[in-house]
């Protein structure tokens, strides 16, 4: 009589009762926003958890201005399709300053980025902040929780985190402290994958391979999204040539290596995933600063 | 490479037809479980085993592990399976504590959630953790050392945790040359132990060997006189605690309610145990409340039927009272609702339980306020025995009475780990402090019903002639409070009133001989004093209190057990230098020396009264004219 319900369906009630949770026991929630596949299913169990009503917080996307174009078009057709409100926070130090990831290296994630996101979530008095990070998808990953707390000025305390019992989140904070909150921590690459394809949800377009301008750069592949951008940042424009290209993660364009692909499909998409072998994060540029414990020191500094 | 080679196979299928593949991989069902062992077992390399078998390992990942395995690693030029789930930079490098880390891999029938929990120290505090949400748990044993103290205590903690599968997987069967009466012993020692401290779980053996492979996927010629499954077709086929759950009675904690427009109004919940329809009888509690479910709504739309493990939107027929807090049952069979409880609980921080203190409890979407009692006794983890205690320090696990100052909504751990199992939640610090399970409901609450009687506090008042009351003297020792109350019961004698007195000196020679003066032991002396109060005043009495009761919280709880007007709260008011230039018994002297702890005034606060009933003032009147003011405030007495 029992009804087995499937791996997926498991998580994704799992997923929308993090988020119920966090709505009851907080004050002003907020998702993050990064237009990225992992985002996109957020954002689909979002909708789902508060169905018939939109999902009770906004949108924010932590901006660096290096996004792909596709990828501004989705942000904003998603959110006019959620009936949630989208809040764009761009750092106006790094703008001011020029921050781009050619001159800048690290600092251009730290200050477009972490400060940023800080900076965000200070100026609109959020509490508690939903991210698409997964424990699948890096070492000291896994051992995040999924209620992750945050001081007054955003630092992560690895020895003061809270041990997560059954099913029973500890939500109770201070004034001035806050909450990351992972909704999607027990997913994998390939579960999120197979939930786009069941549930038919949008992702950007780069996700699948085309034909598009690309350049080569200390041995990457990269999209000339913005080639006069490009251009004066460079100092010289890139050697452009058309390729077969799809990304695998989509962060800042010139800091996303693409891989050469024929798969045009969801399916062709996640075929290419089980068969290439090589991990999801070995595209990004972010994991490999600082060495090892790169990700580990990053999120000490605030990073999601 | 060629050991990679001919194991790292990706499925065929994937390459051949990817639409079948997913297709198959879309009805995975899920399993949780939890590994129990520590590093010297082969717990990592099993786990590392398991991933890269089951092809969840990425080639520059699998590269990676190679170089690392040459340099680091203690298999010569094998691989190391270990360093795929140990090395956390934060372990090595900062020796932070870290309860569980979780690992993912996926077979043709299941998808695995892994709780892996590193080091010794922390083990039950970070064990209990992983174990509360696996449906089975896998306790490696050295095939060279047998049983040993620590696969007791990962059976126990398992067992107390509700962990209805356990498997005992005899590793390094390859280093005792898969000697099948070595093998055999030790399943044996295991049975033994398992008969004798009671725990009736189901357990499966299976001799592997992590680091050769053997019985982990495939089925191993070096132990062909075994006939059992493989460690993956075990886990693959195993009973879902899901499944359980779902052939039980229907709950729903309500943690939402969902009202985007006048017209539409739901509760959102995850659905822990049974299934629910439209057409069916629900019942709201605590309130009791019944209706008829209409709809089951979801997104992708509504549904004919809903079971455990569904996070979904339920709408009624009536406009029923329920909110956030609430459960939704059904309606012929709810669950109980107490406020006290015999409990286990498990210490998760560094500062000890303070029995008597309040704590925020979080059960189900349940959050009240909770107060535990001394420990009837702790358990000794690794020889199963019961030991006094007053407290429980980290990592101890203790069975007490909790209290709650509302009624909730619960059911047996062993029913319902989502109805039985709670936080506690330090009210100052936020921090998370100990985890526990509900066994039963305790007299008072649902068990012990009021027997109703015929002749009831108002006949008693009228026979004797007067209202009863409590007149509650608090103020510092030596402020006069027994002297007054005597003098005051005088009065109320030859006035033909019935009285009697309850001195503080004198309960503590016997009802409340137990305790001593620590603030929890204060506590629980004035909550004493306060029920033979009340029963008392149902008895007609007057009732006159001689306690220092310093605390204001006490005073309050003891105010609210009375009917309203009966609680006369009299404030001695004496300053401290007075009190202590009386000194009667000579105790401020042994205070200030030290001799005397916990004394009000000196080294324990006294909270006085903001609005008492009646003050008076010991420095201006004498204990005479005191009770004259005190009396005259009363009247009338009828």
């Amino acid at each position: 009589m029992a009804r087995i319900l499937t791996h997926l369906e498991r998580l994704e009630a799992e997923s929308i009762h993090i988020m119920r949770e966090v709505v009851a026991e907080s004050e002003r929630p907020v998702m993050l926003y990064s237009v990225g596949k992992d985002s996109a299913v957020m954002l689909h169990l979002a909708r789902k958890a508060f169905y018939p009503s939109p999902p009770p917080f906004p949108l924010l996307h932590v901006d660096t201005t290096w996004k792909f174009q596709e990828m501004y078009k989705m942000r904003d057709q998603m959110a006019k399709e959620s009936g949630m409100e989208l809040l764009v926070y761009q750092n106006q130090d790094a703008k001011d300053r020029g921050i781009n990831p050619f001159d800048h290296g690290p600092l251009h994630t730290d200050m477009w980025k972490t400060q940023g996101l800080k900076m965000a979530l200070d100026q609109f008095g959020f509490d508690a902040a939903f991210g698409g990070a997964r424990r699948d998808e890096e070492k000291s990953r896994a051992k995040e929780r999924i209620f992750s707390f945050r001081t007054a000025t955003h630092g992560w305390d690895p020895k003061n985190q809270r041990p997560e019992l059954w099913n029973l989140y500890n939500a109770r904070k201070t004034k001035g402290e806050s909450i990351r909150i992972f909704p999607i921590s027990n997913w994998t690459e390939l579960d999120i994958w197979q939930y786009i394809h069941l549930n038919n949800i949008p992702i950007v377009p780069l996700y699948f391979s085309a034909k598009r301008p690309t350049f080569e750069y200390q041995g990457q592949l990269f999209m000339a999204d913005d080639i006069e951008r490009l251009e004066r940042v460079m100092g010289k424009r890139p050697e452009i040539t058309e390729r077969s290209i799809r990304f695998r993660t989509l962060g800042c364009f010139p800091l996303t290596g693409a891989v050469e692909s024929d798969a045009k499909t969801l399916p062709e998409v996640i075929q290419e995933m089980l068969l290439t072998t090589t991990s999801e994060r070995q595209g990004r540029v972010i994991d490999k600063d600082g060495g090892d414990a790169s990700m580990e020191k990053k999120k000490q500094e605030g990073y999601f | 490479m060629s050991d990679a080679d001919t194991i790292y196979k990706t499925d065929a299928l994937i390459a051949e037809d990817i639409d079948a593949y997913l297709e198959t991989h879309q009805h995975k069902s899920l399993l949780r479980f939890i590994t129990c062992g520590s590093v010297d077992d082969g717990k990592s390399t099993l786990i590392g085993r398991l991933l890269y078998d089951s092809k969840m390992i990425f080639e520059d990942q699998l590269e990676a592990l190679q170089a690392d395995s040459k340099r680091v690693g203690t298999q010569g030029q094998e691989i190391d399976f270990a360093l795929l789930v140990d090395g956390l930079a934060a372990e090595r490098e900062q020796g932070i504590t870290i309860d569980v880390a979780y690992r993912f891999f996926a077979t043709e029938k299941r998808k695995f959630i892994v709780a892996d929990c590193p080091g010794h120290e922390q083990y039950t505090r970070n064990m209990v953790t992983g174990a509360s949400t696996a449906d089975l748990a896998i306790l490696l044993v050295d095939a060279r050392k047998g049983i040993i103290v620590q696969t007791r205590r990962h059976a126990y903690l398992a067992h107390l945790i509700g962990v209805k599968n356990i498997v005992l997987a005899v590793n390094k069967m390859d280093l005792i040359g898969y000697d099948q009466d070595r093998y055999n012993a030790i399943c044996e020692d295991f049975r033994a132990f398992v008969r004798e401290a009671g725990i009736d779980e189901n357990f499966t053996c299976i001799p592997i060997s992590g680091l050769a492979g053997d019985n982990i996927t495939s089925r191993s010629e070096n132990t062909a006189w075994y006939h059992g499954a493989t460690l993956m077709e075990y886990l693959e086929t195993v009973e879902l605690n899901n499944q359980q759950d779902q052939s039980k009675a229907f709950r729903m904690p309500v943690q939402w309610v969902n009202r985007p427009n006048l017209d539409f109004r739901g509760f959102s919940g995850l659905i822990s145990t049974g299934s629910v329809k439209p057409g069916d009888a629900v019942r709201v509690l605590p309130s009791g409340k019944t209706s008829t479910v209409t709809r089951v709504v979801t997104l992708d739309g509504d549904l004919d039927e809903a079971v455990a493990g569904q996070s979904v939107t339920i709408c009624f027929a009536d406009e029923v009272d329920c909110s956030r807090g609430n459960v939704i049952s059904v309606a012929d069979n709810p669950p109980e609702v107490s406020d006290q409880f015999e409990t286990t609980i498990v210490w998760m921080d560094d500062d000890p339980l303070h029995v008597g203190r309040s704590y925020w409890l979080k059960l189900g979407t349940q959050i009240v306020s909770a107060t535990v009692q001394q420990p009837k006794y702790t358990v000794n983890v690794n020889t199963m025995e019961h030991l006094a205690a007053k407290t429980l320090e980290l990592n101890a696990i203790g069975v007490a009475e909790l209290a709650t100052d509302k009624p909730i909504v619960f059911e047996p751990y062993t029913d319902s780990r989502a109805l039985g199992g709670f936080i506690l939640i330090d009210k100052i610090t936020n921090r998370t402090v100990g985890a526990g399970m509900l066994h039963f409901s305790l007299r008072r609450a649902q068990n012990v019903h009021w027997q109703a009687t015929d002749i009831g506090r108002e006949e008693h008042a009228n026979l004797k002639n007067q209202k009863p009351r409590v007149l509650w003297f608090t103020g510092l020792s030596g402020s006069g409070k027994s002297t007054i109350a005597n003098e005051v019961e005088k009065r109320l004698n030859l006035m033909n009133r019935h009285t009697f007195l309850l001195d503080g000196d004198n309960v503590r020679h016997g009802l409340n001989k137990d305790l001593g003066f620590t603030e929890a032991d204060r506590i629980e002396n004035i909550r004493r004093v306060g029920e033979v109060a009340k029963l008392m005043t149902d008895a007609g009495l007057i009732v006159l209190t001689a306690f220092i009761s310093p605390f204001r919280a006490e005073r309050d709880m003891v105010r609210a057990m009375m009917p309203e007007g009966e609680f006369v709260e009299i404030f001695v008011d004496t300053p401290l230098e007075v009190a202590e230039e009386r000194d009667v018994k000579g105790l401020y002297k042994k205070a200030r020396s030290g001799a005397l702890k916990n004394f009000t005034g000196i080294d324990s606060p006294y909270e006085a009264p903001f609005n008492p009933e009646i003050r008076v003032n010991t420095v201006e009147m004498t204990a005479a004219d005191a009770a004259e003011h005190i009396i005259r405030l009363l009247m009338p007495l009828k």
